[in-house]
């Protein structure tokens, strides 16, 4: 069995952020391992400008933003292994993983940072009725056909969810010369990001179908078309407010899973809100040694909160392998309330400053966030508007939660009205 | 010119075609599919059914129950996996407690063995997650479960091996007796055959009208499913069923053998025999049932849904008979016909000689055909030394189910030869699991491309008309 410091599961943003972090607190034997055979996960298919507006202050394409990384991991002589499956993980930290050139193999780490990423929901779990044809992607799958092979696949297309990767595709597929019909929203809102709104729809005359769905889908060999239809504020189609849409595609973004089959293999604690691990300050899971960071933590919006976040991970990791790790200082769980989805880290520690992210509920305006330990607020701050499309975060300053002990302390909005 | 010619490439077909490749004969599939198990064999319960529902009597009384003692064997043979979990019929209340009286008794009559009925102890111990409503249960041994298109898949492949042709997109149109053969065509291109079996699904009514038989008909009754990701495959462990009614076996909550877990089916007299659509109604009618039988069923956990057409026959039986001269039928094959179907090609093999085939054993016949599943059962140091000489097998292309290259272009090269996204998928599992494809699809249309030297944007997902990707982009 090899042996090596940390390894790192996944080569996108999140996992060579967290390598280039580790490798600068001076951990030498690094592993990186990712099944693509490149580096920069899914940014390599986004091509796409919007990327390190906060990290650089530059507007970069998918790739570019990798490239940034990608050159340092080089530089800085981090071993990886792409084309290399990672198939298991387990408590002890040994990782198994398979590629054409070493076979199986294990590795036995002192650390591990998880950082695989998601998956896009996919049509099954959806239970859309009708028939099976050729012609129904998943938006991430079909920015891959023609990102990456530079091939079509549709051009008359109806787009079912308003999340990201589906407003960037409205707009990719246009430019390729398809005609984009609609995109149909189950919610009052879009999940997607205000700017991707502005460009990628309504520069282009695409009507946005807020509070509908699509019911059936049509075609015996390849889709001719999908009905629509209204729902009501239970989300439940409205009898008679049926539609059909003549199309030879449908494309779903419907929201992304984090990838934890691995996590879960390791026993790690999940969180089920974001389905991704349950992680304290440092971003190390229920598992001492294992930490998460980027999308398989939870979704991101912005590529820019995954490198930070990896940072943390990987500063983390380094720590735990030189043994650096203060004394475990008081921890405190992070409950959410009123219009809070969820947090990450969900366990805080006393000892130091933590930026919470979180995710409110719902389309928020003139809303109050506020931090409370039982009845006593810590914290207040105030924003114009919050939607669930866009992450929120607050800073606890080590001064502000310093002698709590209680796990009574509640993330929550307030709505003035 | 054939000495048999096969109509219809399901479990049916597929099992008579490995059969009649035992004999120094020359024998045709043809489908007119792009691939075979397209039809109901690609959408059932999966289920290799005990036999004690079948009217005491009946053929498919005998027929399953024969099929069902042959399939372990079979799948062993055509190393597909088969897993004997035992099957319960559930009843909520006395009145239903009696329909199991009747049921064992039917079971025992009809040769099954090992059954009882078990009382509210015993079938919780067995399976917690049963809900307290279940008050007793036919506990059946003997009941099993396979998948259904790798069964029929591997008797083509194994049949192919054996020197069988195999034909698809051939729909048969027309077929003429001229005399002492059959002219078949598809339109465009004819064959010729001494012999004809028909097990065309729900077409076999007609295709027997083709040769004038028309004293049966078939009526396609839909059955709609939904299928639940591995990681609430053991949820249960034995199939369960509801208690049976006119229209079917009701609706069951079975685990499959790749470690899914199934619910399903509907049941539904439709009218379209080409119309497998999942309808809204239907996938309500199977979560209902399913929260009746198991507690916090997973219903969020969905991961596909589809829907399969039985072929049930007007005559309330198996139709299997020589109607016309040198003609023999397999049809409306309804449930239980992928457990009986080793029976059915036996039976059928039967009525061929009794209408004149020689039937003379071939010397060199093997009956067993590698399993696909090879590779993944293999020790870490096996693994190890197929990936040093065969380094494909070392790049894994579908992560949900772990398959590689390797295997996908096995499937590829091997009887009978997956052209399509869909036929890759049923061979290998990939694409199949929880994503459904979304990562892996792109890279199995780059080696379908490249294996079968066409351009990446004539790879279709099943066949003609199913294209994935127009044209390149500017
Ligand atoms: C279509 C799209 C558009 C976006 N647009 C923007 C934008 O405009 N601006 C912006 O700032 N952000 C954008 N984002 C968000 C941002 O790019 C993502 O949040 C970020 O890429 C996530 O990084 P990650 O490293 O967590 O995951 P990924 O980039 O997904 O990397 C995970 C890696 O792990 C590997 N992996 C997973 N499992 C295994 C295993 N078992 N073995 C080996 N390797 C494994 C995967 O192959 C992958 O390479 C977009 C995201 C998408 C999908
Ligand atoms: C919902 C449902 C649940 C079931 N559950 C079970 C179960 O649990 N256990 C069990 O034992 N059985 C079950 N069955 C029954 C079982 O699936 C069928 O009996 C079996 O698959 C029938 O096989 P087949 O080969 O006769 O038909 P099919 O698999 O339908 O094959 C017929 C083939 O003929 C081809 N064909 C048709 N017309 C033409 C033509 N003109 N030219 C060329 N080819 C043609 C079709 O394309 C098709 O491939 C179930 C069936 C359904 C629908």
């Amino acid at each position: 069995m090899i042996k090596t410091d940390l390894v790192i599961i996944g080569a996108g943003p999140a996992g060579m952020s967290a390598a280039v972090a580790a490798r600068k607190k001076g951990i030498e034997s690094i592993l990186l391992l990712d099944r693509n055979p490149f580096l920069g996960g899914i940014l390599e298919q986004c091509i796409h400008n919007g990327f390190g507006l906060h990290k650089f202050k530059e507007e970069l394409t998918g790739p570019e933003y990798a490239y940034k990384y990608s050159k340092e991991v080089e530089e800085l002589g981090i071993e990886y292994k792409l084309g290399t499956m990672v198939l298991d993980v387990t408590s002890d930290k040994i990782v198994t993983a398979v590629n054409e050139k070493d076979g199986v193999f294990t590795v036995q780490a002192k650390a591990v940072i998880l950082a695989m990423g998601c998956r896009e929901r996919s049509r099954g779990a959806l239970n859309i009725s009708g028939t099976r044809p050729a012609g129904i992607f998943t938006a991430g799958t079909a920015q891959k056909y023609v990102n990456i092979d530079g091939y079509l696949p549709g051009k008359k297309v109806v787009i079912l969810g308003s999340g990201d990767i589906g407003l960037i595709m409205a707009r990719r597929m246009t430019l390729e010369g398809a005609e984009v019909k609609a995109v149909c929203e189950l919610m009052p809102y879009s999940g997607g990001l205000t700017r991707n709104i502005v460009q990628c729809l309504d520069d282009f005359d695409i009507p946005l179908l807020l509070s509908h769905t699509v019911t059936k889908i049509h075609g015996d060999k390849r889709v001719t078309g999908v009905t629509i239809c209204e729902v009501d504020e239970n989300r439940r189609p409205i009898v008679g407010k049926e539609r059909y849409i003549e199309c030879d595609t449908l494309l779903l973004s419907v929201g992304l899973i984090p990838e934890n089959e691995l996590s879960k293999k390791a026993g790690i604690k999940l969180d089920s809100i974001t389905s991704g691990a349950v992680v304290n300050g440092n971003r190390e899971t229920s598992v001492p040694g294992i930490f998460a960071c980027g999308n398989v933590l939870h979704v991101h919006d912005l590529v820019d909160f995954v490198s930070d976040e990896a940072e943390i991970a990987g500063n983390a990791a380094a720590d735990f392998i030189m043994d650096n790790c203060s004394d475990s200082a008081v921890q405190i769980c992070l409950n959410t309330g009123f219009g809070v989805r969820y947090t990450v880290p969900q366990v805080i520690d006393q000892s130091e400053d933590t930026r919470v992210f979180f995710r409110v509920t719902d389309i928020f305006k003139k809303a109050k966030i506020l931090v409370k330990d039982g009845d006593r607020t810590i914290l207040t701050l105030k924003r114009e508007h919050c939607a669930p499309g866009e992450m929120e975060s607050v800073l606890l300053k080590k001064t502000d939660i310093e002698g709590i002990c209680s796990n009574n302390v509640n993330i929550l909005l307030e709505v003035e009205e | 010119m054939f000495d048999v010619v096969i109509i219809g490439a399901g479990v049916v077909g597929g099992m008579i075609a490995r059969k009649l490749s035992g004999y120094n004969l020359s024998i045709c599939l043809v489908e007119k599919e792009s691939d075979v198990a397209m039809g109901a064999t690609k959408a059932n319960s999966a289920i290799i059914h005990a036999g004690f529902d079948a009217a005491v009597g009946s053929l498919k009384a005998k027929l399953n129950v024969r099929g069902s003692e042959m399939m372990e064997n079979v799948a062993r043979e055509l190393g597909v996996k088969y897993r004997r979990n035992g099957s319960m019929v559930l009843a909520f209340n006395d009145d239903e407690k009696t329909v199991l009286d009747d049921l064992l008794e039917r079971g025992v009559k009809n040769g099954v063995e090992g059954m009882r009925i078990i009382d509210s102890d015993e079938l919780h111990r067995l399976e917690p997650n049963i809900t307290d409503d279940v008050k007793y249960a036919l506990l059946a041994p003997s009941g099993a479960i396979i998948c259904p298109y790798e069964l029929a898949i591997a008797a083509v492949g194994n049949a192919m091996d054996n020197g069988c042709e195999l034909k698809t997109e051939y729909n048969v149109k027309n077929i003429i007796n001229d005399g002492d053969c059959y002219l078949i065509s598809d339109g465009e291109n004819e064959i010729r055959s001494r012999y004809i079996v028909n097990c065309a699904g729900v077409y076999s009514d007609a295709i027997a009208t083709l040769v004038g038989d028309t004293s049966f008909s078939v009526t396609p009754r839909r059955g709609e499913y939904m299928l639940v990701d591995k990681e609430f495959g053991t949820v249960v462990n034995h199939t369960l069923f509801r208690v049976p009614s006119k229209m079917g076996k009701g609706i069951l909550v079975s685990p499959t053998v790749d470690g899914n877990l199934l619910l399903g089916p509907t049941s539904e007299d439709i009218e379209d025999k080409s119309d497998v659509s999942t309808t809204a109604p239907g996938l309500d009618t199977i979560l209902k049932s399913v929260y009746e039988t198991i507690k916090n069923p997973p219903s969020r956990s969905v991961i596909t849904s589809f829907c399969g057409l039985r072929s049930t026959p007007d005559t309330g039986d198996f139709v299997i008979n020589v109607p016309c001269e040198r003609f023999v039928n397999a049809a409306g094959i309804e449930s239980p016909g992928l457990s009986s179907s080793p029976a059915i090609a036996e039976y059928v093999a039967e009525l061929l000689s009794g209408a004149g085939l020689v039937l003379e054993k071939k010397e060199d016949y093997n009956p067993i055909r590698e399993p696909s599943h090879k590779f993944r059962e293999m020790s870490l140091e096996e693994k190890n030394r197929f990936i040093a000489e065969n380094p494909a097998y070392g790049r894994y292309i579908c992560r949900c189910e772990e398959v590689s290259e390797g295997e996908i272009i096995a499937a590829i090269h091997t009887n009978p030869p997956a052209r399509n996204l869909d036929a890759v998928k049923r061979r290998t599992r990939s694409g199949m699991g929880r994503c459904q494809g979304g990562f892996c699809s792109p890279s199995i249309v780059s080696i379908l491309a490249r294996e079968l030297g066409i351009p990446f944007e004539n790879v279709t997902k099943s066949g003609e008309g199913s294209i994935i990707n127009f044209e390149r982009t500017k």
